[in-house]
């Protein structure tokens, strides 16, 4: 146990410390969720901080998935699953009906846990995304795909075989595709939903360093399963238990000191 | 007794178990009997395949000749002769049934899949659906002879092509629906999530990932409705001439052509019914083998 816990402290020196003075990006009040009646999320009230890293973790089944399906309104697109609550984006409610969800998605990016190449080329996977809202010549669009590559770190393999299928990547590249995918669009948020549970560690090694990069363009919220992987790039953890927020602060007090005896526990692998 | 004692107490009772042998005798023998079973029947259905091919080849190659392509049936007793109007005609129903039937059947498979999902509506659909798909051809006949035949006055080519379109449209929305349904969900909600509206997440996303299959299902429909006698025995009928452009009157066709031909005492008739037997086969074999290839190159890629 003590191990564990040592690793997790030694490893939190590798991400930049909490900025306290950012700005409220996201804002959720009284959040609740609802799986036809069964409620996985009861009363969340949480800020995120505008160009920083939020890590939520929590065991399996706790509702970390789920909170960040809402911030995109994705839940919507099944019928038996709702929301009611408060999610301020820029002080605007995203969960009212009045927003248009395909605008909203624009704003706020989603990369997935298994990589979601669409069965098109390399080029054309990014394209679909910008297509959807700017209609662009051919040149400028080809200069956007090429710096959403370079963001995502894909730029130098994939120049040569961008009209390659975007299968016929590794899991890794595909995990960069998607990412490239989002931020082509200029979305202000990016939720990542355990986005290298599916990879191995030297995939994983560069999506981290990636996500370091993105933070000071994009406010970023992350799901993870690793602890560890928290640890490194967060700054902000927010550990959830049974549909409810148990404790939130900065990556280093949670890690360090958290006040709860449960984020310790967790923490520290005594459950979980 | 004896076991529940052992189990209490393994150690005391027991004798090491014997390290080989241990598997029963008829545990091998119906291992084996079973492998034995399966490849029998598996050779006798092949035998019967290669039998139908096998006689149509020999029956059929004989008839064979360029005056089949170019002449049109003979009449009753008559010398030669050839199908070149019913190869024509054929293939003009065949386009028209599978050019209506295509966006029918594509369009309600991706209602199934994609809008309806799980819905009463979608589930009462699947289970019509499937009663056309194992409906008796020749009811479909008389079904378009009611509908066509009888208003329109006449036997007609369009009566044809939507008999055979009728048959076409299961086939190809159970097809649809099956290959859409085996596209990942996390493919469609990476497309919702880059804020594509549902349409276009179909069209771009889900029709592009199950293209092949797709149209692996109109090809396997195609070839299904190109063999198909009845539905034509009431609407599109036969007959021994070229047929009106209009397709009005009867349209001369391949199946119904073998179906009198076969069944008539004139030699030449006989030949070349085994001819065009001999051709609708081929070309049915042919649109399968596509079909498939189709598919796999998919699966390479």
């Amino acid at each position: 146990m003590s191990t564990i816990a040592l690793n997790t402290s030694s490893a939190i020196g590798n991400a930049a410390a909490a900025d306290a003075g950012a700005p409220v990006r996201i804002a959720v009040r009284n959040l609740n969720f609802y799986y036809g009646d069964f409620r996985s999320l009861k009363d969340i009230s949480l800020d995120f901080y505008d160009r920083q890293v939020t890590a939520l973790i929590g065991p399996s089944g706790c509702g970390k998935s789920t909170l960040l399906r809402t911030f995109n309104r994705i839940y919507s697109l099944y019928p038996e699953q709702r929301a009611d609550g408060q999610i301020l984006l820029d002080g605007q409610n995203v969960l009212s009906p009045s927003i248009d969800v395909n605008e909203l998605r624009a704003r706020v990016g989603m990369v997935f846990q298994k990589p979601t190449p669409f069965p098109m080329s390399i080029y054309d996977n990014i394209a679909f995304g910008i297509k959807l809202y700017e209609r662009l010549p051919k040149s400028e669009l080809d200069g956007r795909i090429e710096e959403a590559l370079r963001k995502a770190a894909l730029w130098d393999e994939a120049k040569d075989k961008l009209r390659q299928s975007g299968m016929s990547l590794s899991g890794g590249q595909q995990q960069r595709l998607c990412i490239a995918r989002t931020i082509a669009q200029r979305p202000e948020v990016i939720l990542l939903d355990e986005p290298t549970s599916a990879l191995d560690p030297i995939s994983t090694g560069k999506i981290e360093e990636l996500i370091e990069q993105l933070r000071s363009e994009f406010t970023i919220v992350i799901v993870t399963h690793n602890m560890q992987q928290a640890a490194r790039i967060s700054q902000f953890t927010a550990f959830m238990y049974l549909g409810e927020l148990v404790e939130f602060g900065p990556t280093t007090k949670m890690f360090m000191n958290p006040t709860k005896k449960q984020t310790q526990d967790y923490i520290t692998g005594r459950f979980g | 007794m004896d076991t529940a004692l052992q189990t209490r107490a393994p150690a005391r009772s027991t004798p090491a178990p014997a390290p080989w042998g241990r598997v029963r005798r008829s545990r091998h023998v119906a291992d084996r009997a079973l492998k034995i079973v399966c490849t029998l029947f598996t050779i006798l259905g092949a035998t019967v395949l290669g039998w139908i091919l096998l006689m149509l080849l020999v029956e059929g190659i004989g008839g064979l000749s360029p005056a089949v392509f170019t002449e049109t049936t003979p009449g009753p007793g008559s010398q030669g002769g050839g199908i070149a109007n019913a190869l024509v005609g054929s293939l003009i129903l065949t386009v028209l049934g599978i050019v209506v039937a295509t966006p029918v059947g594509v369009l309600a498979g991706t209602y199934l899949a994609e809008y309806g999902k799980s819905s009463k509506l979608a589930e009462v659909i699947r289970f019509v659906n499937d009663i056309l798909l194992a409906a008796p051809s020749i009811l479909i006949g008389l079904f378009v002879y009611m509908l066509m035949v009888q208003p329109m006055g006449g036997y007609s080519g369009w009566a044809g092509g939507v008999a055979l379109a009728i048959i076409a449209v299961p086939v190809i929305v159970r097809t649809t629906e099956d290959m859409l349904r085996l596209v990942p969900g996390s493919l469609r909600e990476a497309g919702a999530a880059l804020g594509a509206p549902m349409s276009t997440v179909i069209i771009k996303i889900s029709w592009k990932a199950a293209r092949a299959g797709m149209v692996t299902g109109v090809l396997l429909a195609t070839a299904r409705i190109a063999g198909e006698t009845a539905p034509l025995l009431f609407t599109a009928l036969n007959n021994n001439f070229w047929f009106n452009p209009t397709l009005m009157g009867g349209v001369s066709n391949l199946p119904v052509m073998i179906y009198q031909f076969a069944l008539s005492p004139y030699e030449n008739w006989r030949e070349l019914a085994w001819a065009g037997a001999l051709i609708i086969t081929m070309s049915i074999l042919a649109l399968s083998v596509v079909a498939r290839l189709l598919l796999r190159k998919d699966k390479v890629r």
